[in-house]
């Protein structure tokens, strides 16, 4: 038998009393497109990141070509012929592309620009990866930069390449086009590994499959020989079935309460970022909100939510303009937002503060004295972790200390808690494994069989299609449709969000 | 090889008592330190306490070196809390000062019950706007108020040497360059053999503790400080609430300008705060921006500096060994927040 | 004619130590750490290179003293800001306070303040022939201390080092995004602690101008220069090239002061004073109008670096 390219032999990792990874073992070989497949905190990416010398491993081994290698920074692991492309990309913003490609290397005290930008095209030919070398990254979309991470890794002769979630900001056109440089990789003898929790990607793309699940390896398999039932069940531990329920609500509730037109927002030198939106919204409908990072669900959400000042447009909530209102008025109408905009600490919750401040948050304005209360907020939190089965040694513990998917039915625990009439709610389940992200979907059905009209804006298509009844589609600020869920298919949403918005939609009615 | 990893982080007590073994160490090092310069350690810490509170004489000059680094660290909490960064604590005294003695030069025969508090309001109001200069142009212009906040500090300073040496100066006080003294109704009456600003900075830290616990503004202050996002998300007005706090925060440091020149100086004069804005930004931290905390900081800095003084007189040790001596207390004290979080794992390497 | 050439000369004496102090802060600030000590820096190296120059009487000896206790001095910032992950602002104002201690304690053992000629004389203005020619410029530039021509020549190679080599570009991305150039490889750590402590022997050397070449020991001898050399860092955008042209400026504020007391008036013969304080305030404003027109522009290449301030920690996630 062929010694495998890499090895790794029973690691573990934990950090602090988490445990991350433990007992791992898996093998890669060089020619082959390796998935690893697991639910967000199976420890995929710390098991990747020992990989490329940015965690440590606690104990066990890695083996490169039968050899023991010793990896305790990035630096051995670049030396070693390992190069990862991270989900959040690490390059530097002010520099240019071909400055971040050179980061690092170590050939010569000078930097040679144009032999450099020489090399760059070189590579870049190669594999087809087109990219401006002078283009600061600050001026890039999400794909360019990747595409700058791979040549960078590319660059440093990596015959590994280790891919952490690259599909998850990419459209599937964008997809596609990646699968074939990987491919072409592939066949060049590169090994690669590809971090992903989709399983429709992992049957596409890959070789053979480690499957992990909390932190340990549980099986490796030729895709060849599996199908999406039995990896599923190997992911989650137990059977279970992948599909989000689409309630119907009871007709009786479903009246129109929102109604957006002509939303115009600019952004720095007058650019666009919202452009001429208009939709509506009925109660008990949940309306999808699909679009590459960036095309202006942030600002969408934050016209709603008050935050930002639309420079023309109207939106009418049940008769009244909201448009010109205060954060606090609008709140006052019954619309509740819960926008996570990177992180779910980003906007809504204080993770330094404890749950009962956290809930505060939302009633300390109620009262007209200067001095405040903590009483009732912290019956509320009490009531809000029984009802949601929140996991906290105390209503007083912080925030940011809590699991992700209990961070995330605080905030949305709080918001349904105040009887909402519109919830608004970006990437809810970002970062929550199975569980919690069913149970989230099982909130928002609920809220909407009450009646609640949510917008939900979503970066997985498959849930967006499965869950909402109409999903808007948003490119450059622009609405390029709003079609039905049930038949649109991934390809016409990829199309959509490119923003080609000529093609004809099969039973779209609008 | 040494490694460092991240552990669940120490609260409470715990943490306080990393902090107390920090200033052990600290104590420790200076010791050495004293030693190898060739004075007696135990000597001098002695010397230092019974220089700053052994007898009631001591004790009142040590307070009355507090009472200003409490009221300046209480200022400062307040804008720290909101992760504005006013290190012109030093200027906005100053420009406090130059408030009070406006109307002490200028009315000093008002009765004291009148011109006292119009000369504190005064000093408030102007402390106050010369601290809205950097949170006005940071709202406006984004501009990075750490910055200046200590250049305003500078153009301070000069405006005060300015009024010494040319418009307020004293003709009677030939060649000096000296700002007339205040008249009595201008200075602070003394209760228990000290200036009344002790009792002033006391309840300047009750009203800051209420406002930053139980207010809706210091909750305010404390949410934005912590996360802007979140802030504006709750429908908070973030430029209203950092006008106020800042305009907050520079009052009260301009309040300790008016104490300091109607409770000591009974003058203006240019070395009116002599770093005292500095030193209070760390006894402000120190204190973790807590009110009662504040407290204590700035009383065991006053000891400090006291004791320095008193290092002087009594064993020829140049007082600047007080500020070597606050220096190293403060470096393991920053030092050891590391380990409240973080802990060193020395491992062999490993056997495979 | 020689008035002016005597002034540009005077400006550019003044503003070397702020030069100095300022190319050094910027390598500090490229690493991604606010320094607020280094007029602490500045005092501890001024008092080592009087000292040690007075006792060995060896100038290079001197100079080496300033830069050796001005770089342990950043050690001990470095080690609490970059491997105990210790606040900037406090650590950076400790240093100045403990720093401040040091040297006024060191200065205290100083009884005769005078050095000897063997120091003095190597650095007093040296005509370089040819070049003191030039009208002007040739005597404000060319007839200057040995100390004036190593802080242009410091601070053009920092320039160069910066933005044309491999380490300069490390070091950047370092101040950019810790966690960008960790993953490139770069030793995170390393580049800060050298950067830190070649910054603090700096802002050391540019205090022993004073005290060796300027004014000669006394307590408190910097008297703010240090707090300008913060400003200057920002005032020249990062730039050590800005940063020359930005100390002689703040340098010639510095001469104007001297100089502007008294005026006479043209016609009349009459000699009025001008405030010495007000024009002593320009410094500082003129720094308050430029940080704002630098914020308005909002040139992505003007800004401080992205993680000024901030700790790094591999493992954070």
């Amino acid at each position: 038998m062929d010694i495998p390219f890499v090895e790794l032999k029973g690691i573990n990792k934990k950090f602090g009393t988490v445990v991350a990874n433990q007992n791992v073992n898996m093998t890669i070989n060089k020619g082959e497109i390796h998935a690893i497949l697991g639910e967000n905190g199976s420890g995929k990416s710390t098991l990747m990141n020992m990989l490329s010398g940015i965690y440590m491993p606690d104990s066990g081994q890695i083996l490169l070509e039968g050899r023991e290698l010793k990896i305790t920074s990035p630096d051995d692991a670049i030396n070693a012929g390992i190069g990862m492309i991270h989900q959040h990309f690490k390059l530097v913003d002010v520099f240019s592309a071909k400055e971040n490609i050179t980061l690092g290397k170590k050939d010569g005290l000078f930097i040679k620009g144009k032999e450099l930008s020489r090399q760059i095209r070189e590579v870049g030919d190669k594999y087809s990866l087109r990219i401006d070398p002078d283009k600061k990254v600050y001026n890039m979309s999400v794909s360019e930069k990747q595409t700058v991470e791979i040549i960078k890794v590319l660059f440093g002769g990596a015959r590994l390449l280790i891919l952490d979630e690259p599909t998850a900001v990419l459209t599937p056109q964008e997809i596609d086009n990646l699968f074939s440089i990987l491919r072409k990789m592939r066949d060049d003898g590169c090994a690669i590994i590809i971090i992903t929790h989709k399983m429709d990607e992992v049957m596409a793309i890959s070789d053979r499959i480690t499957i992990l699940r909390k932190g340990e390896s549980i099986a490796t398999v030729n895709t060849a020989d599996t199908d999406v039932k039995s990896l599923t069940e190997m992911m989650v531990g137990r059977p279970i079935s992948l599909e989000i329920k689409r309630v119907t609500t009871d007709p009786e509730k479903v009246k129109p309460i929102l109604n957006v037109r002509d939303l115009v927002v600019e952004g720095v030198g007058n650019q666009r970022l919202l452009d001429n939106v208009s939709f509506e919204l009925s109660s008990g409908e949940i309306l999808g909100v699909a679009g590459i990072a960036g095309s202006g669900q942030k600002e969408l959400c934050e016209v709603l939510a008050g935050i930002c000042r639309p420079k023309t447009g109207s939106a009418i909530f049940k008769g009244d303009e909201i448009i010109g209102l205060s954060p606090r008025e609008i709140i006052r109408k019954g619309i509740k937002t819960s926008f996570i905009p990177e992180d779910r600490l980003g906007m809504g919750l204080v993770g330094n503060m404890n749950i009962v401040d956290n809930v505060l948050l939302k009633e300390y304005h109620n009262s007209n004295k200067m001095f405040m209360s903590r009483k009732g907020s912290k019956q509320i939190s009490e009531q809000i972790i029984e009802k949601y089965d929140i996991k906290t040694p105390s209503v007083y513990h912080q925030v940011k200390k809590l699991s992700g998917g209990n961070i995330q039915k605080v905030l949305l625990g709080r918001e349904i808690n105040l009887a909402p009439q519109l919830l608004v709610t970006a990437y809810p389940v970002r970062g929550l494994d199975i569980g919690a992200s069913y149970q989230i979907y099982n909130l928002l059905n609920s809220q909407k069989q009450d009646g609640v009209g949510i917008i939900f804006i979503g970066e997985d298509l498959d849930v967006l299609m499965a869950l909402c009844d109409r999903i808007m589609v948003l490119s450059h600020g622009e609405v390029m449709d709003i079609v039905p869920a049930d038949k649109v298919t991934k390809e016409q949403l990829g199309m959509l969000m490119l923003g080609h918005k000529n093609f004809d939609t099969e039973g779209h009615n609008d | 090889m040494i490694k460092i990893v991240k552990k669940s982080e120490v609260a409470g007590i715990r943490a306080t008592a990393y902090r107390l073994i920090a200033v052990v160490g600290a104590l420790i090092c200076s010791a050495l330190l004293m030693l190898a310069l060739g004075h007696n350690p135990i000597e001098v810490f002695s010397n230092i306490i019974n220089g700053s509170v052994m007898t009631k004489y001591r004790l009142i000059e040590t307070l009355r070196r507090a009472i200003p680094l409490i009221i300046l660290s209480l200022g400062i909490s307040v804008a720290f809390k909101m992760k504005f960064w006013n290190i012109g604590a030093e200027g906005q005294l100053c420009m406090g000062a130059f408030g009070a003695s406006f109307f002490a030069l200028y009315f000093p025969d008002l009765p004291q019950i009148v011109l006292l508090p119009l000369m504190l309001v005064a000093a408030m109001i102007c402390g106050g706007i010369w601290a809205s200069i950097a949170s006005v142009l940071k709202l406006k212009f984004d501009t990075n108020e750490t910055l200046v906040t200590l250049m305003l500090n500078y153009v301070a300073i000069k405006w005060i040497s300015f009024l010494q040496y040319n418009l307020w100066r004293d003709p009677e006080a030939k060649g000096f360059a000296l700002i007339p003294k205040f008249s009595k109704n201008a200075v602070l009456p003394n209760v228990f053999d000290l200036h009344i600003g002790w009792i002033i900075a006391l309840v300047f830290a009750v009203i800051i503790y209420i406002l930053m616990k139980h207010t809706k503004l210091g909750y305010e202050i404390e949410v934005i400080g912590e996360n802007k996002n979140t802030a504006n998300y709750a429908g908070m007005n973030l430029k209203k609430v950092m006008l106020i706090a800042v305009f907050l925060s520079g009052a009260l440091c301009g309040a300790a300008g008016m104490i300091q020149a109607s409770g000591v100086e009974f003058t203006l004069n240019e070395q009116i705060s002599g770093g005292m804005g500095f030193t209070a930004v760390i006894t402000a931290w120190l204190a973790k921006l807590s009110a009662p905390a504040i407290i204590v900081t700035s009383f065991l800095f006053a000891m400090l500096l006291r004791g320095g003084d008193f290092l002087r007189v009594q064993m020829q040790i140049p007082s600047a060994v007080s500020d070597i001596l606050q220096g190293i207390i403060l470096f393991f004290v920053l030092g050891s927040e590391f380990f409240i979080q973080y802990k060193f794992v020395f491992s062999r390497k490993r056997a495979s | 004619m020689d008035a002016l050439a005597l002034f540009l000369q005077t400006a550019i004496q003044m503003g070397t130590p702020m030069l100095l102090a300022t190319v050094g802060g910027i390598l500090c600030e490229k690493s991604g750490h606010l320094n607020l000590g280094i007029e602490g820096m500045m005092l501890i190296g001024a008092v080592m290179g009087f000292k040690i120059g007075q006792v060995s009487g060896n100038p290079i000896l001197a100079i080496s003293a300033a830069a050796i206790s001005g770089g342990l001095a950043a050690l001990i910032y470095a080690i609490i800001t970059v491997t105990l992950r210790g606040n900037h602002i406090v650590t950076g104002l400790t240093l100045t306070i403990f720093g401040t201690g040091v040297a006024n304690y060191i200065g205290k053992s100083i009884v005769v303040p005078a050095l000897p000629e063997s120091v003095k004389a190597p650095f007093r203005s040296i005509n370089i022939p040819l070049l003191t020619k030039i009208p002007i410029l040739g005597k404000s530039i060319f007839n200057q201390s040995i100390y004036v021509h190593i802080a242009i020549i410091i601070a053009i190679l920092a320039y160069i080092y910066l933005n044309r080599t491999r380490l300069g570009l490390n070091l950047r991305s370092v101040g950019e995004n810790p966690a960008a150039a960790d993953a490139s490889g770069i030793n995170v750590d390393l580049y800060k602690y050298v950067h830190i402590i070649i910054g603090g022997a700096l802002c050391g050397v540019g205090g022993s101008y004073l005290s060796i070449v300027e004014i000669g020991w006394r307590d408190n001898l910097t008297a703010g220069i240090g707090w300008i050399a913060v400003v200057l860092i920002i005032f020249s955008t990062w730039d050590p090239l800005k940063a020359m042209f930005g100390a002689y400026f703040f340098g010639a504020l510095r001469a104007l002061g001297f100089q502007l007391q008294s005026i006479k008036l043209p016609f009349s013969g009459e000699t009025i004073s001008v405030p010495i304080q007000l024009l002593d305030m320009i410094p500082y404003i003129a720094t308050i109008i430029v940080l704002v027109l630098i914020t308005i522009r909002k040139k992505e290449e003007n800004q401080a670096p992205a993680s000024l301030g901030s700790p790094y920690f591999r493992e954070d996630r």
